[in-house]
């Protein structure tokens, strides 16, 4: 049988989605010692004896932790628990120093909230309210390099490397509940939701929230049911999905796994999957057919977490613009049309286009560029605009060379593909690669007459009226400067040498 | 000069009649003669020692101001993390094992210039009664060489016993430093949950450890609490309050007017007979110094060993995960393809003895899923109900009192074969940790039937530790008055020793 198409998936299936967001905060120390947490430094060069479990070693809260976590739950419309407590998870593995981890069991800290995303379908803008669970702490574990062997996973490797420096880094887990009703828009509106949380823990400033350094991870658990069934199909638990379009994909790629799987009358395994970045398929991790038992209980090393309401209404007044009301502002601001403003928030550039704009670039022209040629470049190469080498800086450099009348459009469409080719920042890149806008009428009126001797039938054409013809003259003359001339001037200066001026 | 009390040769040190190094000296030779026989000692940092003790000696000689105990020798258990000195608690496991950090009792001994002789042998992670489960061979009572000397604290109460070192800090889960202290003749106490930082202290049970002090009087018992004592921020248990005025009280030791009560569960059958009758005769001494005794009520302390050997093995069976050969210790079985589980699981074969696999599995089995409510859940509510037990008691006596083990010391191998009579031991002892509030054992006399040292129990509410020192100064000194000299006159010199 052939693989179903989406359309007959979803034709048939329903399907139920649950998502699990692990945000790594950006606090200075770490979740339980005050080692630090800066990304990206030599192996084992942030660890102490409390994040490496040394025997007598015990941990103590960092106090910006448990306050970065109630906002996340206030922005999230959570209720803050006035006790909670943190419990061990108890498992095997060597990047966990303690073979427990320090997390959250039946208590944590908020519970109850909810994330209202819009996406754009067929109808029109449609709302989906999804509802959060729970909120609660967790430290990271270290991370594991498996040396050797087919699959990169510990079974049949040579060797294990080994690095700790991530150990203890305080994660805030986001549990969604079941979100059902989605229907065909399943994959999309799980990658609403994560943008708009990732959105606001950026506006919260609590996570560095890269995707790509793993800061926001999501987990997404889909199940299907038959259409019009009330009983829940096996979920699949994937894992790995690290940028907002493997969310979609992920899903996506699932919902036509179990689809294809169900057609044939099998069935859905419960188990973690791995997500495939190359080739957006997912790979069978660990059956949890038979649950793994943690056996969790309350950590007698760390007190209970009573936070006073009054603290928890302090921190609910520092709330930031919630990122819907800013995207409204924006738009009015701006003055962006719909279909503008819905396609930036698809394309993610809505954060950069801001920053290129606050350079003091015009809101338009800044827009224009991150939609077009560069998100266009980064399509191509099926990465985010964000991993390109361009930086708001360089288009706001950009758009003010074309507001001078250095760079015609044409000329400065070169100059991006110059700076994303790491040549250097605009102006570099100007000089480098000599682009110059051909300001000389003289210049530009001697490739005029030649080309207009060359194509005299057509330069006749126009002389008689036929102003669309010109189009080709121009053309010709812009080829004749090497892109250098700016068109507008060639036209002006070609229909006054025609006698259309 | 080693058979001194602590005081005593603090007194000496100030007064300029010794120094430091020739206490150090006097007590690492005492070590080289008597503990080839008592095995108290797992390692002895002879040079360590004597560096710490001339640096004191020149302090003083500059005119420093030293704390009191500064110079003074001292035991460490082997369960606390002490820089560069090998740091095993008592298991094979940790073999080897040179901590990179200062516990934060060792940074406290440290800093108040005591001289830390060496550390001493435990129970394996301190889960035993009679230091037998030790991983490198048992300790042996000085009283009796047949003997146990108690546990899980058994090298530091031997030491102290066997004059080897004046004072030693113990830790004590169910009972570790009271029974040990009770069945080698010497003052040890448990002080309140949380008073004496656990930081670098290897866990066994986490919500019921504690590390304190030994002594051969309850004045320098209080001068070694007084040191280790204190708030600790790297330690999120630790409570942040100033330390109960221990000293001022051992000081004072008067019971005129105390109220003393009998905890009614706590004797009678099941305790030896000699115990009973220096325990009844303590009750009287102290009656005849103007206490009034009353009896009290505590009806759940008969659930509090079954809750204990729940609560312990569960927290046990996570603490000790960590010991997975990966970072530290020993490592088993890494041969060619050896996965790194299979490896976790040699070395924790290999490197644990029976006694803390026994706990380890009995802790896995009570947390696992589908029992936990019936097992660590229960344990739980007894422990509530233990709490409240105590909290009525301490409102009808300012101290509660019992003998502190049930049996004098008993012979090495006896109950090796059988964990419930070895468990029965604490059963005087295990409801103070349950309750996180705080004990002392102070010698009551020898047991008529063997002559054998019996332990008089004192327990106070939470940060009430200075009332077991009034209590059990005005005991100590009316009982000295009785007996004419100290209990540990009465044990036999050792081979060799002095």
């Amino acid at each position: 049988m052939a693989l179903p198409t989406y359309d007959e998936v979803v034709a048939k299936w329903d399907p139920v989605l649950g998502l699990e967001v692990h945000v790594e905060l950006n606090t200075q120390s770490k979740m339980f010692c005050s080692c630090a947490t800066e990304f990206g430094a030599a192996p084992n060069t942030q660890t102490c004896p409390v994040c490496l479990a040394l025997p007598g070693a015990l941990p103590v809260v960092n106090e910006k932790a448990i306050e970065s976590t109630i906002l996340i739950g206030l922005a999230l419309n959570c209720k803050i628990a006035p006790y909670s407590r943190f419990a061990r998870k108890n498992y095997f593995y060597p990047d966990m120093p303690k073979n427990f981890q320090i997390s959250q069991y039946d208590e944590p800290i908020c519970f109850d909230g909810y994330v209202d995303v819009e996406i754009d379908t067929e109808e029109g803008p449609k709302q989906f309210r999804i509802e959060v669970e729970r909120v609660h702490m967790e430290e990271d574990t270290g991370k594991s390099l498996h040396v050797g062997g087919a699959t990169g996973r510990i079974h049949g490797a040579d060797y294990s490397l080994l690095d700790y420096n991530r150990a203890g880094i305080p994660l805030v887990e986001i549990v969604t509940k079941i979100v059902p009703g989605t229907g065909k828009y399943a994959p999309e509106v799980a990658k609403a939701y994560v943008a708009e949380l990732r959105d606001i823990l950026r506006g919260l400033k609590v996570s560095d929230v890269k995707m790509e350094q793993g800061s926001l991870r999501c987990d997404a658990n889909v199940s299907l049911k038959p259409i019009g069934s009330d009983v829940l199909g096996t979920r699949s638990e994937t894992k790995n999905v690290n940028s907002l379009r493997s969310v979609e994909r992920a899903i996506r790629g699932e919902m036509i796994r179990h689809a294809e799987l169900l057609n044939e009358g099998k069935k859905v395994k419960q188990e973690t999957r791995h997500f495939q970045e190359d080739t957006g398929l997912t790979r069978s991790g660990r059956s949890k057919e038979q649950a793994e038992d943690y056996r969790y209980f309350p950590d007698p090393d760390l007190l209970p977490v009573t936070p006073a309401a009054t603290w928890i209404e302090e921190l609910r007044a520092t709330l930031p613009e919630r990122p819907s009301l800013r995207r409204k502002r924006i738009k009015e601001e701006w003055n962006v049309p719909d279909k503008e403003m819905q396609a930036m928030i698809n394309a993610d550039v809505l954060d950069i286009v801001e920053a290129t704009v606050l350079l003091g670039a015009d809101p338009t022209k800044a827009r224009t560029w991150w939609l077009g040629e560069i998100s266009r470049i980064a399509n191509d190469q099926n990465i985010a605009v964000t991993e390109l080498a361009i930086t708001p800086a360089d288009v706001a450099e950009l758009v003010a060379l074309v507001a001078a009348g250095e760079l015609t459009d044409k000329l400065a469409r070169q100059v991006v593909e110059g700076v994303i080719a790491g040549e250097g920042k605009p102006a570099e890149v100007v000089a480098k690669r000599g682009i110059k806008v051909v300001n000389d009428d003289g210049a530009l009126m001697a490739a005029i007459e030649k080309v207009c001797a060359e194509q005299a039938e057509t330069a006749e054409k126009v002389r008689g009226g036929h102003l669309p013809a010109a189009g080709a003259l121009i053309g010709a003359v812009m080829k004749e400067t090497k892109g250098q001339a700016d068109a507008a001037r060639v036209r002006e200066l070609l229909l006054g040498h025609l006698g259309q001026g | 000069m080693i058979r001194q009390s602590a005081t005593q040769m603090a007194e000496a040190l100030a007064d300029g009649s010794t120094t430091s190094v020739e206490l150090t000296k006097a007590h690492l030779a005492q070590i080289a003669a008597v503990d080839g026989q008592v095995k108290a000692f797992l390692h002895v940092d002879a040079d360590g020692a004597l560096a710490q003790a001339s640096a004191v000696d020149a302090k003083r000689k500059s005119g420093e101001k030293l704390s009191p105990l500064a110079g003074i020798p001292l035991a460490l258990k082997d369960v606390l993390a002490q820089r560069g000195v090998p740091t095993t608690a008592g298991s094979k496991i940790l073999q080897g094992w040179l901590p990179p950090y200062d516990s934060t009792v060792v940074t406290k001994l440290k800093s108040a210039g005591l001289v830390i002789l060496g550390k001493t042998n435990m129970d394996e992670f301190a889960m035993g009664s009679s230091t037998e489960n030790s991983g490198y061979g048992p300790t042996f009572n000085p009283w009796d060489l047949t003997r146990t000397p108690g546990g899980s604290s058994g090298g530091s109460a031997a030491a102290v016993s066997a004059f080897e070192a004046p004072l030693a800090v113990g830790s004590d889960t169910g009972g570790s430093i009271r029974q040990p202290a009770a069945l080698t003749g010497i003052v040890g106490v448990r002080p309140t949950y949380g008073a004496v930082s656990r930081f670098g202290l290897i866990a066994y049970s986490s919500s019921l450890d504690q590390a304190g002090p030994f002594g051969r009087t309850v004045l320098d018992t209080a001068l070694l609490h007084e040191v280790m004592a204190g708030h600790d921020p790297k330690d999120a248990t630790s409570i942040n309050a100033p330390v109960p005025a221990v000293v001022a009280a051992a000081k004072s030791g008067d019971v005129k007017g105390m109220k003393i009560g009998v905890i009614k569960q706590l004797q009678g059958a099941g305790y030896q007979k000699g115990v009973q009758a220096r325990f009844d005769e303590s009750l009287q001494v102290l009656a005849s110094l103007g206490a009034e005794i009353v009896e009290v009520d505590c009806p759940n302390f008969e659930y509090a060993l079954a809750a204990y050997y729940l609560i312990a093995p569960s927290e046990c069976s996570s603490n000790l995960a960590r010991f997975d050969a990966m970072r530290y210790g020993v490592r088993t079985g890494d041969s060619d393809g050896a996965s790194a589980e299979a490896v976790m699981s040699a070395t924790r074969d290999a490197g644990f003895g029976r006694e803390v696999k026994r706990r380890i599995i009995l802790g896995t089995y009570a947390l696992s899923s589908g029992y936990y409510d019936a097992y660590y859940g229960s344990a739980q509510k007894i422990r509530t109900l233990i709490i409240e037990d105590y909290a009525k008691a301490f409102t009808q006596a300012d101290v509660l009192v019992s003998p502190t083990a049930p049996t004098t010391a008993y012979k090495i191998g006896e109950k090796v074969d059988d964990p419930m009579a070895m468990y029965l031991g604490d059963v005087a002892t295990i409801p103070v940790n349950l309750a996180g509030i705080c004990g002392m054992s102070l010698p009551a006399g020898l047991a008529e039937e063997d002559n054998l040292p019996v332990g008089f129990q004192i327990m106070a509410p939470a940060m009430q530790d200075q009332r077991l020192y009034q209590a059990g100064a005005a005991l100590e000194a009316a009982l000295l008055t009785k007996w004419g000299a100290p209990i540990l006159s009465k044990a036999p010199v050792l081979a060799g020793g002095k």
